[in-house]
C-alpha cells in the first residue's frame, strides 16, 4: 500500500519534472540539430560508361555550385552536401541508387541522370515519393503531361529547342538532309525534333538509318549515306556515339560531299577525336567558355571553375550540373529552407542567372527556358589555344516561342 | 538498290571483319593450344591501342607504334603467362576465366589512372588519310591498309605453322604435350610463346583499330564480346575458324546494316545463336571439345 501510494507521488514529481527536462533536453538539441542538418542532394549520373567524360564534368560542376553556397554558410545556416551515385547509364540501376538516397540517405532532392531513358527512370522514382527533380539531361518527354508531375523540373535544353536553333543556322528552302540517328529515347527525340525544323523551312528529307546504341563501328552506314547524296548530314547520338560516327564520316569523305550536323555539339567529344575530324561540324549548346566575352555571368562561372580545377574550364554538360543544382539551391534559399511544397513554389517563381544569362523555369511544364547557343568546331589554324574550340554562330535569347507549347504538351491551360 | 552500293558495303564489311579476325584469332589460338579462356584479351586490345598511340607519339610515326606495340605489349603476355596463368595450368577451366577476368579489371583501372578515361585522338597515319577512288565509289585508304595487312599476317602465321619445324611443335604440343615432353621439347616454352602470340595479336588488333575508332579504357569490352562471338561461331581453337567466321559476321552485320540498319549489332548473335544449333561444336569446331 505505501508503495502503491508512493509511487504514484514520486512519479508524479519525477514526471513533472522529467517532463519539463526531457523537453528542455529535446528542445536544445533539437534546435541545434535543425540548425546544422545538412541538407542533402541525391546526383546520380553515368560515371563508368561512354558518358563517363561528360557525368564527371557535372560532378565538378554541381561540387561547386554546393561549394559556393556552403563558402556563403549554407542555407539558413545548415551546410549542403552533395551525393553522388553512379547510375551506371542504366535506368534500372539509377532507379535502384535514386530510391536508396530518398529512402536511406534521406535526401532532400535529386538533380542528375544524363542519359534521357535514365532521366525517365529517376522520375518515376521521385515522382512517386514526392521529391523534388531537377533534371539535366535533354528529353522531349519529362515535360509532357503523362511524365510530369510538380516534383519535376528540367533544367537542361531539349531537343525541340536545340534541333530548331541547329537547323535555323544550316538549312534553306530545298536543302536535302540525311540522318544518321542512335536507336534509343534521345535519337528519337532529336530525329523528331529535326524534322519538324526542316518541316518548317521547307527542306527534304532524303533519308535516315537508326543505328544500333553505343555501336563501335559506324562503316557499315557510310555507303547508303553517300548514295542519298543529302547536302546535310545530321548525326543525332551522344557522347562516344558522336565521336566515332563523325571520325568515321570524315574517313568515308563525307564532308567532301555535305555539311555534318548535330543537335548537340559535345566540348569532350571534339577533345577526344581532335580538331581536324570536327572542323566546320555545325551543333547546338546549352552552354561554352567563350561565352564569356559576352556574358557576364559566364565570366564569373569559368573564373569560379578555374579557381576551384586548376585553371581548367567548364564544358557544355558540365554547366548543367552548376546550373541544376545551382537552381534548386537558390530556391531553397528563397523558401528558407527544404519544404517541398514551398521550394516548388520557389523554383516556379525563380529567375536565375548562373551561366550565361537569364534562365526561368515555365509554370505549366517547369522547363527551362534559357538561351540556345550554336556553335561550329574551329579549324586547328584558327584555334588561338588548346580550349578555343568553337566559333559561335547565334546565341538565340530564352523565349517561349522556342517551346512546345504547354497545350501541345498535353497541360491544361 | 545498285550494285555498286552492294559491293561497296560488302568493303565495309570485309574491313570491319578484318579487325574481328585478327582479334579473335589471338583469342582462339590461346585456347586451342593452351586451354586457357582469356578474359583479359579485350583489356590487351585496349592497351595494344594505348601502347600503340603512345609509341607512336614518341617516334613521331605510326609505323613504329604498328611495328613495336604488338612485340612489347606480347612480351608483358608472355610475362603474365609467366607469373600467372602457369600456375593454373591443370586445374579446371574456371580458374585462368577468374584471373583473367579480375586481370582485365586491373588493366582498364590501370590506363583510366594514367591516361584518364576521355578518349584520345588517335589520328590516322598521313599516307593513309583520305579516300580512294574504286570506280564505283569512294573507300577510305586506311581501311583497305587494315584488309591487306591483316592478309598479310595471316599469310605469315599460316606459313609458320605449316610449313616450319616451330610450327610443327606447336600444333603437335596442342595435340598431346606429354609426348612433346617424352620427346624432350620444353613445353612450357611453346606455350609462354603461344600467349604472347596470342596477347601480341589482341594487341595489333587495337592498334589497327585505333585511328578508326576512339581510344579509351572501356574500348576493349565490347571487342571482347565481338571476338567471342566469332571464336564459337568459328569453332574454339580453330585457326581456319576465326578466319571463316570473322569474315563472315563483319559481312553480315554489314549487309544487314544495308536493309535493317537498327538490327546491325544483333545479327552476330543470331548468327552465333543458328550456328549452335546446326553445329555446336562451331564451322570448324572439334566435335566433343569443350569450353
Amino acid at each position: 500500500m505505501r508503495k502503491s501510494g508512493s509511487i504514484p507521488k514520486i512519479s508524479r514529481r519525477t514526471a513533472l519534472a522529467g517532463l519539463s527536462a526531457s523537453a528542455a533536453l529535446l528542445a536544445m538539441p533539437r534546435l541545434g540539430r535543425a540548425a546544422d542538418e545538412t541538407i542533402r542532394i541525391g546526383f546520380p549520373t553515368p560515371l563508368t560508361g561512354p558518358f563517363a567524360a561528360e557525368a564527371r564534368d557535372q560532378v565538378k560542376c554541381a561540387e561547386l555550385a554546393v561549394k559556393l553556397v556552403n563558402d556563403k554558410g549554407g542555407i539558413g545556416g545548415r551546410k549542403v552536401e552533395l551525393l553522388v551515385r553512379d547510375d551506371k547509364l542504366n535506368a534500372g540501376e539509377a532507379a535502384t541508387r535514386t530510391l536508396e538516397l530518398i529512402e536511406k540517405d534521406k535526401v532532400h532532392a535529386v538533380v542528375g541522370a544524363l542519359s534521357s531513358a535514365v532521366q525517365l527512370a529517376v522520375n518515376e522514382v521521385t515522382r512517386a515519393r514526392g521529391v523534388i527533380y531537377v533534371s539535366i539531361s535533354q528529353s522531349d518527354t519529362i515535360n509532357e503531361a503523362k511524365d510530369f508531375s510538380k516534383y519535376t523540373f528540367h533544367e537542361a535544353l531539349n531537343p525541340h529547342m536545340t534541333t530548331a536553333a541547329v537547323a535555323r543556322q544550316t538549312l534553306k528552302k530545298g536543302t536535302k538532309v540525311a540522318h544518321l540517328v542512335a536507336d534509343y529515347a534521345y535519337g528519337h527525340e532529336m530525329l523528331r525534333g529535326f524534322k519538324r525544323a526542316q518541316a518548317a523551312i521547307g527542306a527534304d528529307n532524303v533519308g535516315e538509318i537508326l543505328h544500333p546504341f553505343g555501336a563501335a563501328d559506324y562503316s557499315t552506314f557510310m555507303p547508303r549515306l553517300m548514295s542519298m547524296r543529302p547536302d546535310v548530314l545530321c548525326i543525332s547520338n551522344f557522347g562516344r556515339d558522336q565521336a566515332n560516327a563523325i571520325k568515321q564520316a570524315v574517313d568515308f569523305g563525307v564532308k567532301q560531299q555535305m555539311k555534318i550536323v548535330v543537335p548537340v555539339i559535345l566540348h569532350n567529344q571534339r577533345l577526344a577525336v581532335g580538331p581536324d575530324v570536327f572542323e566546320g561540324v555545325v551543333g547546338g549548346a546549352n552552354y561554352y567558355w567563350g561565352l564569356e566575352t559576352q556574358s557576364k555571368s559566364a565570366a564569373s562561372f569559368n573564373a569560379a571553375f578555374k579557381a576551384a580545377n586548376g585553371g581548367a574550364i567548364p564544358t557544355d554538360y558540365g554547366a548543367y550540373g552548376y546550373s541544376g543544382v545551382g537552381s534548386l539551391l537558390a530556391a531553397m534559399q528563397a523558401a528558407g529552407g527544404t519544404d517541398t511544397d514551398k521550394v516548388v513554389d520557389a523554383l516556379e517563381k525563380l529567375q536565375y542567372d548562373l551561366t550565361k544569362g537569364p534562365q526561368h523555369y515555365r509554370k505549366c511544364d517547369h522547363q527551362s527556358v534559357q538561351s540556345v547557343l550554336v556553335l561550329e568546331s574551329k579549324k586547328k589554324s584558327a584555334m588561338a589555344n588548346d580550349n578555343d574550340l568553337f566559333a559561335i554562330l547565334a546565341n538565340d535569347t530564352g523565349s517561349d516561342d522556342m517551346l512546345r507549347s504547354c497545350s501541345e504538351l498535353g497541360h491544361a491551360t | 538498290m545498285d550494285l555498286s552500293l552492294i559491293i561497296m558495303q560488302l568493303l565495309s564489311g570485309i574491313a570491319l571483319g578484318a579487325v574481328l579476325v585478327i582479334t579473335a584469332l589471338g583469342l582462339t589460338i590461346v585456347f586451342g593450344m593452351l586451354g586457357v579462356v582469356n578474359f583479359a584479351h579485350g583489356a590487351l586490345f585496349m592497351i595494344g591501342a594505348y601502347a600503340g598511340l603512345y609509341l607512336a607519339s614518341l617516334t613521331g610515326s605510326f609505323w613504329w607504334g604498328l611495328l613495336l606495340a604488338p612485340v612489347l605489349i606480347g612480351a608483358f603476355g608472355m610475362l603474365i603467362e609467366f607469373v600467372l596463368i602457369r600456375r593454373l595450368y591443370g586445374r579446371s577451366i574456371d580458374d585462368p576465366l577468374l584471373l583473367t577476368f579480375g586481370l582485365s579489371y586491373i588493366l582498364v583501372e590501370g590506363v583510366r589512372i594514367v591516361f584518364g578515361s576521355d578518349g584520345i585522338p588517335f589520328p590516322t597515319p598521313s599516307q593513309l588519310i583520305g579516300v580512294l577512288d574504286l570506280g564505283i565509289g569512294f573507300f577510305p585508304r586506311y581501311r583497305l591498309f587494315v584488309i591487306a595487312l591483316v592478309a598479310v599476317v595471316l599469310l605469315v602465321l599460316w606459313l609458320t605453322l605449316e610449313k616450319t619445324r616451330i610450327g610443327l611443335i606447336v600444333r603437335a604440343g596442342a595435340r598431346d604435350p606429354t609426348i612433346m615432353q617424352v620427346l624432350g621439347v620444353d613445353i612450357s616454352r611453346v606455350w609462354l610463346a603461344i600467349f604472347g602470340l596470342g596477347v601480341g595479336l589482341a594487341a595489333l588488333g587495337g592498334v589497327l583499330a585505333g585511328p578508326m575508332r576512339s581510344v579509351n579504357p572501356e574500348m576493349g569490352s565490347l571487342v571482347l564480346a565481338e571476338a567471342f562471338v566469332v571464336t564459337v561461331i568459328g569453332g574454339l581453337g580453330s585457326i581456319v575458324g576465326a578466319v571463316v567466321a570473322g569474315l563472315m559476321v563483319g559481312i553480315s552485320i554489314s549487309l544487314v546494316a544495308l536493309f535493317a540498319p537498327e538490327m546491325a549489332t544483333i545479327v552476330m548473335f543470331a548468327l552465333m545463336a543458328i550456328v549452335l544449333l546446326i553445329r555446336p561444336q562451331g564451322l570448324f569446331g572439334v566435335r566433343g571439345r569443350t569450353a
